[in-house]
């Protein structure tokens, strides 16, 4: 397997016209646009990783009047922040990036979902979204973005989710299928894709697909944006190229004393020392929508996954069992342990318990509060329990 | 701030009549007088030709929708991990401190509110926390100090 | 047609057929919780997910649609344990104090627990940790929200099956719960009393106020006179709570049980049906004399039907504007009650102060409907118990009467005799069919031309019916009728009550009469009824009422003897004073929430 040290690259926040590259994009046919995402491997930047390319296809063979391209811009992961700062710092490269995605599809409206822990990025949004607006018409394009805001529920982060959000309701996820190519928002074909996903549509533009292609590995073109946080020297926001090991990653934004990595926020995956070098970051390893949480030896295991289940038993939307019962009690089980009410070996129904959740809940929520208590279990039971 | 069944008829103007109204309009009043009462939710549901049971249980899904009076200034500290790593205990217990209340209340002269909440998106600089819609980052005791003392203040 | 196996078994069904509809056609039965047959698909509880050969995770049974070559198994392993785990969790969140509940033995969760054997929780008990109320402030529905398993099928009643909202899902998380505004008791909200989310209730977190004990302590106390009053759908409903199949009509031998538990009088509220039409169809009757010949333009048209209490409370909320429509009868129920306290109290020689009436109901809003102040026109509280045809059930299992053995005995007199045109006022569209039976002959002095007097274009489950009569060589009193289109509409179940009556607002349907009756399928898919509920259920059970109805003698309200006689007795005339008094009532605007 292919490793690659880490990398810097600068392609999301590279300053360039969108003008230019809309003109490109105008004159190609959607097909062309669609063939050059699919090309590139380019897969969503959100986390789940699904081929961009081949999600706007899906979307452009449906045959409607209306269709939507929504940002998911309700970047809620404990631990990233990268999408606040592409936000902030080139929001008309993702606007651009809805463009071209409308050109793809054939949508005439875009909604841009912005958590409501953003909402001080409003004004910027607003002001650059007319010029945005006043391009658009000058290239005779229709197309015109809403921005929404959420109100503080994580949950809103999964796309059916967020389509129930903004269509003025509770922020439950639906059930599946229909996917939301087929039916989304407003139940119209609906291609959704994460902020800086877009972005990246915009540089494929640009460069070329093989540009993109050429970095990473097989299973992970590219680079992606990681938001490091925790006990590091380093703590940002770094577009690194795909396909480095956990222990390089370390090597480079630890303190010297990390004993294990959060991949992916709270929904992901904790890597324990003993695993940094066999472990991929990326899809042939731990998939991350680009968090990245250093614990140092004085971390207790036991706090991050208290700290973790707290927060899910509070997120989960609750509308289904597994994981509005099943947070809570993975979170008292840990408790009960810890204090000696329950045995060690009710660590052990806990971890089937997370499996049956991982694979019998509504949602992705649900299904990965498994990750990271499996993860965090099996490598630091001793912690866990004493 | 008085929300008035004309104000939220003037938002309705804005936002339209349809259920996708629901949330900016809902949005509005939280921004003008940060927190929803019943009456504002009847009045919401009626223009919208909803149930108030509707409006109640949408609102109450969402963490900043709020629907029991709230301060002037609503502080959000984040508990998530990062934070919690990072002395956000010391920040919170500051806050306490100064403003003589716990997390959940609201000070005597309804200026400020104590909440806690989940990941505001600022891990690198953390603690953090929101006071309104604004972050404050990199906090410590003596930073947040500084930053209540403005708005005891000034505002 | 799209094919697949289940559990190996090879099935051809249509496109969009979920896998729990293929794997019922296969004879698997694969357990539901937030699935209800009424109700749209929700996919929640998950204990109904299944395994799909080669997925990753397990697929929600009532929400998947099967896909060609699906390879499904309903049991395995990573099934049962899931499905186990399911209910563990929600045995965890859920005041298993079943020896003590009102719903023990008929509980879906009890069921579902029994079934996967769970004998010791291995989870903890979440409820310790929660601060749960029981809301027992409404006279009809108890909510308690410490059994309540968050499966929804409440909420979805309320809101699609009866488009009320009284019910909404509120906070998230482990705080997430079923309330209603502001979580004020069901009793200050805009909730109809109707009780179809009992019938759809998996648990005991919602069931019917019960009054078993009050009615037991009056049946058993000597200086007392205990009147009962049995509404047209119970005799349809009550077998399947004592061991009879749906659709079997138990008339005599429901009075035969009453008569043993005790009730010193057993009466008919067909009786008080058959008088609402004689009331409420003259009413109609001057309406139209008023807009017709007076010209008035205050009279209000259509006229709407109020029989059905959760119909009455809900358009005092909802659509206040056209309570002028509603016609000012009382309920047969209420009806009943006055005139037990007055007309058969005097009959009999009782002082009123010592009649207790006790009315059994397929109706949980029938309480609401006894208790409101309006309805003490007798000089009491007209009516003093309401219980449900399951609580009757329950009376005669604590009588230990074996109900299936009984013979079968006709009602008391007096207020105990009725007509086929009663007893179809159990079905959607009954009471516009006994009206017209009526009003027709009344205005033509003929029989409505229909076959057997069957008018069956106002029968069925369609959710809004139209129907008309062209009214023709009239006499002479009702000439100015000649020539007219009566036109009539039909609604049952709430949210068709809506639609319904916007379209009446919105003036896309104009007609004279409007009939409506809030839980769907009328009566006998009330809220009061035996559970469980679906349309296959009460399709046989209005199946029973039209059998009812053809085997009487007397198909008509305004020929019913004991009617006639209470006319010339005691009421005087149809709308007279004493009428006027007894029989009709007023309605008031509510709250929007």
């Amino acid at each position: 397997m292919k490793k690659i040290p880490v990398h810097r690259v600068d392609l999301i926040f590279e300053k360039i016209t969108c003008k230019e590259i809309f003109e490109k994009v105008m004159e190609a046919k959607p097909d062309e646009i669609i063939q050059s995402v699919i090309d590139s491997g380019l897969k969503g930047r959100g986390g789940a990783g699904f081929p961009t390319g081949l999600k706007w296809q899906f979307a452009a063979r449906e045959k409607n009047d209306e269709k939507y391209i929504v940002c998911n811009a309700d970047e809620g992961e404990p631990g990233t922040f990268k999408d606040r700062e592409i936000l902030d710092m080139v929001p008309e490269k993702v606007f651009c990036g809805m463009a071209i995605a409308s050109r793809a599809i054939g949508a005439k409206i875009g909604y841009i979902y912005l958590r409501g822990e953003y909402k001080f990025l409003v004004p910027k949004l607003e002001e650059r979204l007319k010029d945005f607006h006043g391009l658009m018409k000058k290239m005779g394009h229709p197309f015109t973005i809403h921005l929404r805001l959420g109100s503080g529920a994580y949950i809103c982060g999964e796309e059916s989710a967020l389509f129930e959000s903004i269509e003025g309701r509770r922020g439950e996820p639906r059930n599946k299928p229909p996917y939301p190519t087929k039916e989304g928002l407003f139940n119209k074909p609906t291609c959704i894709n994460n902020v800086e996903t877009l972005v990246y549509t915009v540089m494929i533009q640009k460069y070329g697909a093989m540009h993109f292609k050429e970095m990473g590995t097989k299973d992970s073109r590219g680079s992606k944006v990681f938001s490091v946080s925790g006990d590091t020297p380093k703590a940002g926001i770094f577009e690194l190229e795909l396909g480095m090991s956990v222990k390089e990653f370390v090597e480079e934004f630890g303190d010297g004393d990390t004993k294990a990595v959060q991949v992916g926020g709270a929904a992901g995956f904790c890597v324990p020392r003993k695993r940094f070098d066999e472990t991929i970051i990326g899809f042939e390893g731990v998939p991350t929508g680009g968090s990245m949480k250093l614990f140092n030896s004085s971390r207790s295991m036991y706090n991050v996954l208290h700290n973790y289940l707290d927060f899910f038993a509070e997120e989960s939307c609750g509308q289904c069992t597994p994981c509005r019962v099943g947070c809570q009690q993975l979170l008292k089980g840990i408790e009960a342990v810890k204090k000696g009410e329950k045995s060690i070996k009710y660590l052990d129904e806990l971890v089937k318990l997370a499996a049956t959740m991982k694979i019998a809940a509504k949602c992705g929520l649900g299904q990965s509060v498994g990750n990271a208590f499996s993860s965090i279990v099996d490598n630091f039971k001793e912690e866990i329990i004493y | 701030m008085m929300i008035t069944a004309d104000s939220i008829q003037d938002m309705v103007e804005r936002h339209g009549r349809t259920r996708d109204a629901l949330l900016p309009i809902l949005q509005e009043i939280v921004s003008e007088k940060n927190y929803l009462s019943d009456e504002d939710m009847v009045e919401v549901a009626r223009a919208l030709d909803i149930s108030a049971a509707a409006v109640f249980g949408t609102a109450t899904f969402y963490s900043f929708l709020d629907s029991r009076p709230k301060g002037k200034y609503v502080i959000r500290v984040c508990k998530t991990i990062s934070c919690s790593m990072k002395g956000k205990n010391s920040v919170l217990s500051t806050i306490e401190e100064t403003l003589k209340i716990k997390i959940g209340e609201t000070t005597a002269d309804r200026k400020f509110s104590l909440l806690e909440t989940n990941c505001i998106g600022w891990c690198h600089k953390a603690p953090a926390i929101l006071i309104n819609d604004e972050p404050y980052t990199d906090l410590t005791p003596k930073k947040v100090t500084e930053v209540l003392r403005e708005y005891i203040k000034n505002r | 047609m799209v094919k697949l196996s289940i559990n190996g078994l090879l099935v051809e069904v249509q496109e969009g057929t979920t896998i729990l509809e293929a794997a019922r056609q296969l004879n698997f039965r694969i357990p539901v919780l937030c699935h209800h047959d009424d109700l749209c698909v929700a996919g929640n509880c998950r204990v109904c997910v299944v395994e799909q050969l080669g997925g990753k995770a397990l697929l929600a049974a009532c929400a998947t649609p099967v896909a060609e070559g699906m390879q499904i198994l309903t049991n395995s392993l990573k099934v049962r344990t899931a499905r186990k785990h399911v209910i563990e969790l929600l045995l965890s969140e859920h005041n298993a104090d079943c020896t003590k509940c009102y719903k023990n033995g008929q509980c879906e969760l009890q069921n579902l627990s029994n079934e996967f054997s769970v004998g010791d929780h291995i989870f903890l008990d979440l409820i310790h940790h929660k601060d749960y109320t029981i809301d027992r402030y409404s006279p009809s529905i108890q909510k308690d929200d410490s059994k309540c398993i968050r499966c929804q099928r409440c909420v979805r009643t309320c809101e699609q099956l009866q488009g009320v909202n009284a019910l909404c899902v509120a906070h998230k998380g482990e705080a997430q719960k079923i309330s209603t505004f502001y979580d004020h008791s069901m009793a200050e909200v805009i909730c109809t009393n109707c009780g179809q989310c009992i019938n759809r209730c998996p648990t005991g977190a919602l069931v019917e106020r019960t009054y078993l004990d009050e009615v037991w302590d009056a049946i058993l106390d000597p200086e007392v006179h205990v009147v009962a009053q049995t509404a047209p759908a119970v005799r349809v409903g009550l077998g399947e709570d004592l061991g009879l199949e749906p659709g079997e009509r138990v008339t005599g031998k429901m009075v035969s049980a009453l008569k043993r538990l005790g009730f010193d009088a057993v009466l008919d509220t067909d009786f008080t049906a058959d008088l609402t039409i004689l009331e409420e169809g003259t009413e109609l009757l001057t309406r139209l004399k008023k807009a017709l010949v007076e010209k008035d333009p205050e009279v209000a048209l259509p006229m709407t039907t109020s029989c059905s209490p959760g119909w009455i409370k809900f358009i005092e909320h909802t659509f206040p504007e056209y309570l002028p429509n509603v016609s000012t009868c009382k309920s047969p129920q209420q009806m009943f009650g006055a005139l037990a306290k007055t007309y058969y109290a005097n009959d009999r020689e009782i002082d009123p102060k010592k009649i207790v009436t006790v009315s059994i109901m397929p109706c949980t809003a029938k309480k609401y409907e006894a208790d409101r102040p309006e309805m003490r026109s007798s000089g009491f509280k007209d009516v003093d118990y309401v219980i449900t045809t399951r609580e009757l059930a329950r009376m005669v299992r604590q009588a230990g009467i074996d109900f299936t053995m009984l013979k079968e005995d006709k009602f008391d007199r007096l207020m105990g005799d009725s007509s086929g045109a009663a007893v179809i006022f159990g079905a959607t569209g009954g009471v516009m069919e006994a009206a017209l039976r009526t009003a027709y002959e009344i205005i033509t002095g003929r029989e409505v031309p229909f076959e057997n007097l069957n008018i069956t274009p106002v029968r069925g489950f369609e959710g809004v019916r139209q129907a008309s009569v062209l009214l023709e060589d009239c006499v002479e009193e009702w000439s100015f009728l000649e020539g007219v289109e009566l036109k009539c509409a039909v609604a049952h179940g709430l949210s068709y009550a809506r639609e319904l009556m916007q379209a009446v607002k919105d003036g896309k349907i104009e007609v004279h009469f409007i009939e409506v009756m809030a839980c769907p399928g009328g009566c006998l898919g009330g809220g009061g009824q035996p559970i469980p509920t679906n349309q296959e259920i009460r399709e046989k059970r209005a199946a029973a009422i039209y059998d009812e109805d053809m085997h009487l003698a007397i198909r008509k309200s305004h020929e019913n003897p004991e009617v006639l006689k209470l006319y010339k007795n005691f009421l005087g005339e149809p709308l007279g004073h004493k009428s006027h008094e007894l029989l009709h009532t007023h309605y008031k605007e509510r709250e929007r929430y």
